[in-house]
């Protein structure tokens, strides 16, 4: 039911976007707390490596599925301290190689700078969270394969896939029906 | 949870509603697009003379050179300031309400940043050399001083161009992808390229929520410090009426009340024109009074305290200037910024004028009205009556230069903002569903979800 418009790309990019399909069975779910249920039935059967999909963030599906923290923190941190230094490096070094005296100042002044290393630390942080987050999401969606998915998973439908060969779906399709999953079907 | 009457109010029916405003467009819009347009083109050919003849066009006299340009310019900063208040400050304030409101708000912000943009490049006279404000190495081995505050707006404004930008397309990411999933036709092949393959996984989610939270906390920051370095472009100077150390908060809760009142004047229309009644209801425009209301008490004290500072400092510049803009030639404009901006609001006490929506709208353009004349009253006000230099006093008229371009500039803003509610989804799908009960096995019991309302009340 995949009705994905599919976008031509360069190889490489079509290698990275849409990695090969990874077999396994798809739940759709019309309840939060059937889809909570669901997951710690997966997690104590010793599934890991299964995608839930939800229509807004819920702390419900985050506690559940006990994920670390992402690593998106760290992306913001470094290029809010990079901003830094090179809104500090920017004044001083410019400053120093046009010495021209402004209101009996110094050349390299710190007060009026901190405005701009201020600005770079805000301007270097937003991006690189940005790409922080670009990077994770591709990953993670390379490493999970192409799986299958809903459009019904955007507007009010959770979801559960659980990548799984031929020996263990009949297992885990009565796994889902169990916990209340409206609809299972393999991908 | 805002409201417990919107228990009735399905995930299913957000998205739906909201999908909705993105059909063929009624007659009344291309009406208002085509207005848009027009002043748009007025602004166009204004600026073709401008660039034709000179600046000498606008009604620049000595020693009045930052007149209506730099009042549009500071105008619309302002304006676009209350979008990031509502979109990052009551984000991490975790206020339900702001779901309903802050596209709208953001969407705003960005549109007005882009217009407030265009002024300086105006007022520079040569456009074409607009390149020489960033620091690039060049062969005369200049660097722009960084001791000026104009170079400190430029990086704050820049950067506050492309962070607002940013944070309003990762909002609009997860829906696009909502309403990508409903589209058909050409929406759906733009929907598609613009959702950026957001599918809803628990990975995109983990590092979206945490990127986003990082995100509203450095936007955060970065509004207080756009106006207040806005504001330092003239109290850095030593001009009576611009040096003064009240000026970073003052103008930045003149900009969050601009803001808010621009986006009530913008939200009224909308919510009718698009049926959002369910969605957004008369309480967000309650909430939306009250800053005004707070947001406008500050601002009316900082009139006050202006006056009495200059006053009490016994110098008798800061009298002088302070005598003249109330009772001087321009008494008209000192007037009708205190009526409109710290008077007229005060209506707003009152419940009854804080749920009427025609009042809100009508309140909303006398104080949009009001903060256009307290920048002009600071910047033109302050220079025409410089007492330091009696001999050059002259009193500057804006000519139709400085009124085609000011118009262009609204055009321009509205262009844009009416391409985007048409285009994109103007009500946040994803953040409404939020403040939601989630749909649970055992709703009819509990009657509501248990993790929706405690967080976000």
């Amino acid at each position: 039911m995949s009705t994905h418009v599919r976008l031509p790309l360069p190889k490489p990019l079509r290698e990275l976007f849409h990695p090969p399909a990874t077999p396994g069975v798809l739940g759709v779910f019309g309840h939060l707390d059937a889809t909570v249920e669901a997951i710690h039935k997966l997690r104590a059967g010793g599934h890991t490596g299964f995608t839930v999909y939800s229509p807004i963030p819920r702390h419900e599906l985050e506690d559940a599925l006990d994920q670390p923290v992402s690593p998106v923190r760290m992306f913001t941190l470094v290029g809010g301290i990079a901003g830094c230094a090179v809104g500090a490096w920017l004044t001083l070094w410019m400053s120093h190689d046009w010495p021209l005296v402004v209101g009996g100042k110094p050349i390299g002044a710190i007060p009026p700078y901190v405005v701009i290393m201020f600005e770079m630390t805000i301007l270097f942080g937003a991006l690189s969270t940005i790409l922080g987050i670009v990077f994770n999401a591709v990953f993670a969606a390379r490493r999970l394969g192409t799986i299958a998915w809903d459009p019904r998973f955007t507007n009010d439908k959770f979801g559960v896939f659980v990548p799984s060969g031929a020996d263990t779906a009949a297992s885990v399709e009565s796994l889902l029906k169990g916990a209340g999953a409206e609809e299972v079907r393999r991908g | 949870m805002a409201e417990p009457s919107r228990s009735g109010v399905t995930y299913d029916y957000v998205t739906r509603t909201i999908a909705r405003t993105l059909g063929a467009p009624a007659r009344g819009y291309f009406l208002l697009l085509g207005a848009a347009v027009f002043l748009l083109a007025i602004g166009i050919v204004t600026l073709l003379y401008l660039l034709r003849y000179g600046l000498g066009l606008a009604g620049y006299s000595h020693p009045v050179y930052w007149a209506v340009f730099i009042t549009c310019f500071v105008f619309w900063v302002g304006i676009a300031h209350s979008g990031t208040l509502i979109s990052a400050i009551l984000f991490l304030f975790r206020s339900g309400w702001r779901t309903a409101v802050y596209r709208t708000a953001e969407a705003m912000t960005v549109f007005a940043v882009m217009t407030a943009g265009l002024f300086p490049l105006i007022h520079i006279g040569r456009q074409w050399y607009f390149y020489w404000l960033v620091p690039y190495p060049n062969e005369r081995g200049l660097w722009p001083n960084f001791k000026s505050p104009l170079i400190w707006d430029e990086f704050a404004i820049g950067t506050y161009f492309t962070v607002s930008t940013v944070f309003l397309i990762m909002g609009l990411i997860p829906d696009v992808a909502a309403v990508r999933d409903l589209a058909t036709g050409w929406r759906k092949k733009l929907y598609t390229l613009t959702s950026l393959g957001w599918t809803g996984t628990n990975e995109q989610w983990r590092h979206y929520t945490r990127g986003y939270l990082y995100l509203a906390a450095l936007a955060t920051p970065l509004v207080l410090s756009v106006h207040s370095v806005v504001s330092w472009d003239f109290a850095m100077a030593i001009v009576p009426g611009w040096h003064a150390t009240i000026f970073a908060p003052y103008f930045v809760a003149g900009a969050i009340y601009s803001g808010v009142a621009m986006v009530i004047t913008l939200l009224v229309p909308i919510r009718r024109l698009f049926h959002l009644e369910e969605l957004v209801t008369h309480h967000h425009f309650e909430n939306l009074a009250k800053l005004c209301l707070l947001t406008g008490s500050i601002v009316g004290y900082a009139y006050v305290c202006e006056y009495f500072i200059a006053w009490y400092s016994g110098n008798p510049n800061e009298r002088a200037a302070f005598w003249y803009r109330a009772f001087g030639p321009y008494w008209w404009a000192s007037w009708t910024m205190i009526i409109c901006n710290a008077f007229l609001p005060l209506l707003l006490w009152f419940k009854s004028v804080r749920t009427n929506l025609t009042a809100l709208f009508v309140i909303s353009i006398f104080v949009n009205i009001g903060m256009w004349f307290e920048r002009y009253v600071i910047i033109v006000v302050s220079l025409a009556g410089e007492p330091y230099a009696p001999w050059a006093n002259a009193v500057y008229n804006p000519t139709w230069a400085d009124w085609g371009i000011m118009a262009g500039s609204f055009g321009w803003f509205f262009m844009w903002f009416l391409l985007f509610v048409k285009n994109f989804p103007a009500v946040s799908i994803s953040e409404v569903k939020e403040v939601l009960a989630p749909p649970r096995r055992q709703a009819a019991r509990s009657g509501r979800g248990a993790g929706g309302g405690g967080q976000h009340a």
